[in-house]
This record gives C-alpha cells, structure tokens and sequence, in this order.
C-alpha cells in the first residue's frame, strides 16, 4: 500500500514537473497548427530544440545573456517555420509532414555529427547555461522544499513555476486568438480551404502564420526543458516526442483550448506511474524477470505511447474533451 | 538564395552510418567474470592479427599483454571492476591500415561485465589509393545502396497509390525481416539464404496482417487519410519500441558474414556480400517489374493505383489486390531489410532511419507510381554516397533530404508523378 502511494506520488510529481511543462508547450503548438489549422507537422521536436540550444549556445559558447539566448533561440523557431512552411504549404498534408519529419531528424543528427561539434558539442551536449535563470528565482534555490510527499529543488520549483506561467500565458494567447477573427479564419481553412480561398483570404499566409506560432511555442517548450534538466544534449530531442505530444494532444482533445494541457498532465502522470509500477512490480518479483526486465521498461512507454494513439484515433479521436465534428482529421 | 543555402544548413544530417571502409571492433562473446575484449579488423584487409594489446589498471600495472588471433580478437580477463587503458601497439598494423584516432582508449568495466573496446583503423579505402577511383567506388556504393532503398520503397509507393495512405510503418516492415532473419540464422543456426526467404515469407504475412487487421476494417469505418496516418504512427512507434525490447539497443551482425574481405575490381572494391546483395536487387526489382507489366495481378495494381474507383467499376476486385499489394510490399521491404543487415549490422531502428530516405526516392519519382519509387530511390541512393566527395561522412543525409526539399518546390509531382495527386 505505501508503495502505492509513492507511486502515486512520484507520478503526481511528474504530472506537474517541467516534462509535463514541456510536453504541454509542444501539444499547445500542435494544437494551433493541427487541431486548428490542419496542418500535419511532425517536426516538432526540432523546434524544441532550437529554442534549448538557442539559451545553450548562446550562453555557454557564445557568452551572451540568458535573455539574448531566449531571443536566439524563437528566431531559430520562426526562421525554421518558414524555411519549412514555404515550399510545403501549397502542397498536401502529408508532404509538410514528410519534410518536417526529415528535417526533424536532420537537424538532430547534424547537431550530434563531429562537424557540428565546435558549436553544439556532439554528443556530449552543453550544460551550465542556467546560473542567470535560477539566479532570478525569488527565493533560495540550494534549499530542498517537500510538497505533497516529494522533494523539491528550489531551482526546479522555480523551473516549474516559470514553466506553468508560460503554459498559462499560451493558452490565454490562443483562447483569444481562436475567438477572434484570425482563429475563425484558421479554423475554416481546416473544414474546407477551397472555401476559404474562394472568399479572399489568402489561405497560404495564414497557414505559415500558425505554423510560425505553434513553432515558437515549441521552442518556448525546448527551453524549459533545457533549463530543466540544466543540459542540452540531441539525443533528448528525440523524434517520438513530437509523437509523444500528438499523443497527448487527442488525449486531451484536440481543437480545445485546455485539452493539450490536461492531456500532458495526464500523460506523464501515467506514464510515470506505469513506470514506476512495472518497476516495483519486477522488483517483488510480480512480474517474472525474464518476461519483462527492468531496463525494458523505459521501451514499455513507447510501446503503450503507441498503441494508444492508435486506440485513440480509431475509438474516441475527439479524446477526453474534443468535439468529434471538430477533429475530422482528412487530408485535403 | 540565401533562403536556398539556409535549407540546406537546416536540413542537414541523418547519417546513417553506411560506409564501408571505416572499420571496427567490438566484442563477442560473454565472460563469467570481468574481462575486456574487442576485434581488430578492416573491410579492405579484414581481421588483423598479431598486433600487440598491452592492458594497464588505473594506477598504471599492467595486467596483460597479449596479440590478437587470426580472427582479429583478443580478450584479456581484469582482476576486477574499475577502469583499465587499452593501447594497441601501432607499428603491429599491417601495411594500409592505420589507426584514425588514438592508439589507446581507457574504458570503465563494470561488476561481471565483457566490456567491449573499439579502437578505430581504417584501411585507406575511403582515399582513392591502390588503384580505387574514390567517385567510381562511392557511385557502386551508391547504386547498392539505392536499390535497397527501392526494394522497400516499392512497396510504400504501391501502398500509397492504391490506398491513399501515407504508411510511416513501413520502416518497421524493413526492420522484421532483418530481424527475422538474425533469429533464424543466428539463434536457429540455419543459413543465411533460407533464413532471408523465410524471413520474406514473415514480412509478407506481416503485411497481410496490417491490411486484414488495421487497414481494412478502418477503410470499412471511413477512417480519414490524416487519422490513418496517425495511426500509423502509433503502429510504428509500438513496434518500434517492441524490437528493442525483444532485440536489445546494439547491432549485432549475421553469422558467418562478419569481417568480409573486399575484392579489388580495379576502379572499386567491393566485398562478395555486396556484389550478391546487387545481383538479388537488380534480379528481384526486374522480375516485380515484369509482374506489373505483364500479369494479371500485376496490371490490376498499376490499374488500382491509377484510378480506384475505375479499376472497381471494370471488374477488379480492389480488396484483393490491396492485400497482395501489401504482401507483395511486405516481402520486397523484409528482404531490402535483410541485405542492409548484411552490410550494416543488424539494429532495431533501422528501418525507421530508412524510411525518410524512402520517402525521399518516393516523392522523387513520384508517390503512387511504382516505377517512379524505383527511379527516385536509385537517385537518391547515389547521390547520398556520392554527397560524401563533398561533405563529412556523418552528415551525408543532408544530400538525400535537400534532395527531397529541392523536389517539393520544383516539381511537387516527382519525375513519373502526375500533377493531379499533389491536390
């Protein structure tokens, strides 16, 4: 039974902790360009990572301050967004997800390559370029604060407060956007675009529009999470994250203002908790050690990442709040 | 054009790590207690034997010397856990091969653990010495490694014209039959050649089994294209991750086919697995293109991918063929994915690794037509080997997808495509 509970706890804390952070700033960015525009981008994660590497870089290599680095790190993002958007926005759906997803994984090899080293360190990665952002928490950041059964680093809790903060201003940002004209343009280019076009508007311009806004937005997400974990490494921006936030995205229910983010918090919290699970599991020998060891469990989540994205999208594409006539999801 | 060199810039990377040439050592068997091992070997002069390994602790005793066997190995058990410095004497090395890094590396070997030490040579194949026209080598480099992708790449290409779907899985029908075939070959002991057609017959069935499951009774629901290609990137993910977990994070290689000797052909060196992976290529990709030109079945799927609802209302049974397609893509991809093993080791996400560049070739010549995927995957193939004249090895994937970039702004449609499919 405690063991449960520190399950629970443990999961709890991951629900609300800066992955979850993350998570949530890439699915918001999906949100504007999947569930409101239509727009299939699978690269997501690549623009997670310029906005870490773009604090990364410019702190520890290029000695520039914290807020420069942020600054780096959204041009990255919309100049990324562009390059990307302009020769597959005129196209169909599943050419702008070819290209993102190739340039996803591209950019994240380039950056481990040896000739990409002198600026991103390869492999290794680039740590120590959060001193100036823990420095700006209100309070002491060497101190260990317990909340509701699990320890706190000050410089976490400032992370995550941060982290949620932005969440907040994002979703505030695209309730009112998707109120407003803009957002009843966007959201008619996805039901009918012909339509659209038909009335005047140019269609192309609003799709870059929210392919640049979802981009920053996951750049934001890459930054909070390379302060984080205080490193910035290319094997952290893996491509099944992009698929990781999709996931969580139609969990929550796409088209929703609220629904990546209740769907991240959910997310990570069962995943943490199947985690931490299956681990206690195997450790009291629940679960026979040849059947499942404990270091397959990291793999476990990916699988059951899977296969519920494709339960989901076959049972309850709208997910937990959506509205199905919403999320018809057809490529034009 | 600024924004055309930024391209680039952005869309560099994917390295595969595709090259013959480099070399490498790893471990093989397990020990019962603590020990560190490793293989000395080239492609171009394979195992080198008799180099002199000298092992010392952390405080500098030596704890062994000893000089690698006739297959390149050597193994030297260590008192206990802790880190230990291997050097390798370089004067030892045959004539050719050098070391490309330093000619010691100190490792950390944990409680009971055989822990591998690589130490890097190369045998100069890479450099247009000994009679080896570096261009001529890497364009038969190319062309093996862009039939490989063709042999996959048909299948995707007919799946998509004759459904629709844009199947992000099909990396993981590549990596089955890979797999597939290590079990039986290595833990089955059966030899290579009827383990890849088994392994062929699996991915066939596999194909079936994603049509008759997945992608038939979603067709029957009226599934979206864009729910049906998030679906299969669930599909991919789940199986993905699955191999890992049945297969383990490493690369393992086929017995019997590790350490080959390449042969000199004058303008190129070639190993013997290589040659045969061209020949059964080239042999396998023309006899599916007989089949599309002249059978029944063959023209049913050309008939299909070209205008569905036509090829219905003149009498073929469309189902039928969908599910043919999809075993006949299923067995192209699990063999394409046995010779890439044979060249690059066998690892649990290399069909995914290849997937970009099949969609590459496929969008090249044009998605939805057979012989377009055929044509693009061949020059895409070719002009990532032949990328590597230009710029470092580790990034040749840049070529590939600027590629893929390049094409999407200028011809949308591919070589073969028609313009009306790109909507």
């Amino acid at each position: 039974m405690g063991e449960l509970i520190d399950a629970l706890a443990v999961a709890l804390k991951a629900g609300l902790g800066f992955q979850a952070i993350f998570l949530a700033l890439l699915a918001i960015g999906i949100n504007v360009q999947f569930g409101y525009t239509g727009l299939l981008n699978f690269g997501q994660i690549a623009f997670a990572m310029l906005g870490g590497y773009g604090i990364a870089i410019s702190v520890s290599k290029w000695g520039l301050p914290f807020w420069v680095g942020v600054a780096v790190g959204i041009l990255a993002a919309v100049v990324l967004a562009l390059l990307l958007g302009l020769p597959t926005l005129r196209l169909r759906a599943d050419y702008l997800a070819i290209a993102t997803i190739a340039a996803a994984e591209g950019l994240r090899l380039l950056f481990r390559s040896v000739s990409a080293t002198p600026v991103t360190n390869g492999t290794r990665g680039l740590s120590g370029f959060n001193a100036d952002f823990v420095a700006l928490a209100p309070w002491d950041t060497a101190r260990r604060y317990p909340i509701l059964g699990t320890q706190w680093s000050g410089a976490e809790l400032w992370v995550t407060t941060v982290g949620w903060l932005l969440v907040a201003l994002s979703c505030l940002l695209i309730w009112l956007l998707v109120r407003s004209p803009w957002g009843r343009v966007v959201k008619s280019i996805r039901e009918d675009e012909d339509a659209v076009r038909a009335l005047g508007k140019n269609v192309y311009v609003y799709k870059m529009q929210a392919l640049v806004l979802g981009g920053v937005l996951g750049a934001l997400g890459g930054m909070v999470y390379a302060l984080g974990t205080a490193s910035a490494n290319p094997d952290q921006y893996q491509n099944a994250n992009t698929f990781l936030a999709y996931a969580a995205l139609i969990l929550g229910g796409a088209a929703r203002v609220l629904g990546p983010v209740v769907g991240s918090m959910l997310m990570f919290f069962i995943i943490q908790f199947a985690d931490t699970g299956l681990r206690t599991l195997i450790d009291n020998g629940v679960i026979p050690e040849d059947l499942l060891s404990a270091t397959d469990v990291a793999q476990i989540r990916f699988v059951l990442i899977g296969l519920g994205l494709m339960l989901l999208l076959v049972f309850r594409p709208q997910g937990i709040f959506g509205d199905r006539r919403e999320v018809m999801l057809d490529a034009r | 054009m600024l924004l055309r060199l930024l391209l680039l810039t952005v869309l560099g990377g994917l390295a595969l790590m595709l090259a013959p040439g480099a070399a490498s050592a790893q471990t093989e068997e397990p020990a019962a207690s603590e020990q560190v091992s490793g293989t000395l070997r080239t492609n171009l002069s394979g195992p080198v034997e008799g180099v002199e390994v000298v092992v010392t602790a952390a405080d500098g005793a030596e704890v062994d010397t000893v000089e690698t066997d006739e297959d390149g190995r050597w193994a030297v058990p260590v008192p206990g856990p802790g880190q230990y410095t291997v050097t390798i004497d370089a004067d030892d090395l045959p004539e050719g091969v050098v070391l490309t890094g330093e000619n010691s590396r100190t490792v950390t070997v944990d409680a009971g653990r055989n822990q591998g030490v690589i130490i890097a040579l190369s045998d100069g194949s890479r450099e247009a010495g000994g009679g080896t026209v570096r261009w001529v080598q890497l364009l038969v480099e190319g062309l093996r490694f862009g039939l490989l992708i063709a042999m996959a790449a048909v299948g995707l290409s007919l799946i998509f014209g004759t459904t629709g779907l844009t199947n992000f899985a099909h990396g993981e029908l590549v990596t089955i039959g890979a797999i597939a075939a290590w079990f039986i070959n290595v833990q089955g002991g059966v030899p290579l050649i009827p383990a890849a057609l088994i392994a062929m017959v699996i991915g066939a069935g596999v194909g079936a089994l994603n049509e008759l499951v997945i992608w038939r009774p979603l067709r029957r629901r009226g599934t979206g294209l864009v729910a049906a290609l998030v679906i299969s990137i669930g599909l991919s993910l789940l199986l993905r991750y699955l191999y890992q977990i049945i297969f383990g994070g490493g690369s393992e290689a086929y017995a019997a086919y590790r350490g080959q000797r390449a042969v000199d052909y004058g303008a190129f060196t070639m190993t013997n697995a290589d040659l045969a992976s061209i020949v059964i290529a080239l042999v396998v990709l023309l006899l599916v293109a007989v089949m599309l030109q002249r059978t029944k079945i063959g023209k049913a799927m050309r008939a299909v991918a070209d205008n569905r609802d036509l090829a219905a209302s003149s009498g073929i049974n469309v189902n039928r063929v969908i599910l043919v397609v999809w075993m006949m893509g299923g067995a192209l991809a699990a063999l394409g994915g046995v010779l890439l093993g044979l060249s690059d080791e066998v690892q649990w996400d290399m069909g995914f690794r290849l997937l970009l560049l099949m969609f590459a070739g496929v969008t090249l010549g044009g998605l939805g037509t057979a012989y377009g995927a055929l044509v693009g995957s061949i020059v895409v193939g070719v002009f990532v080997q032949m990328s590597t004249l230009v710029i470092p090895n580790d990034v040749k994937y840049v070529g590939g997808l600027l590629l893929l970039i390049v094409i999407l702004i200028v011809r949308p449609q591919g070589i073969l495509g028609s313009r009306v499919r790109v909507g």
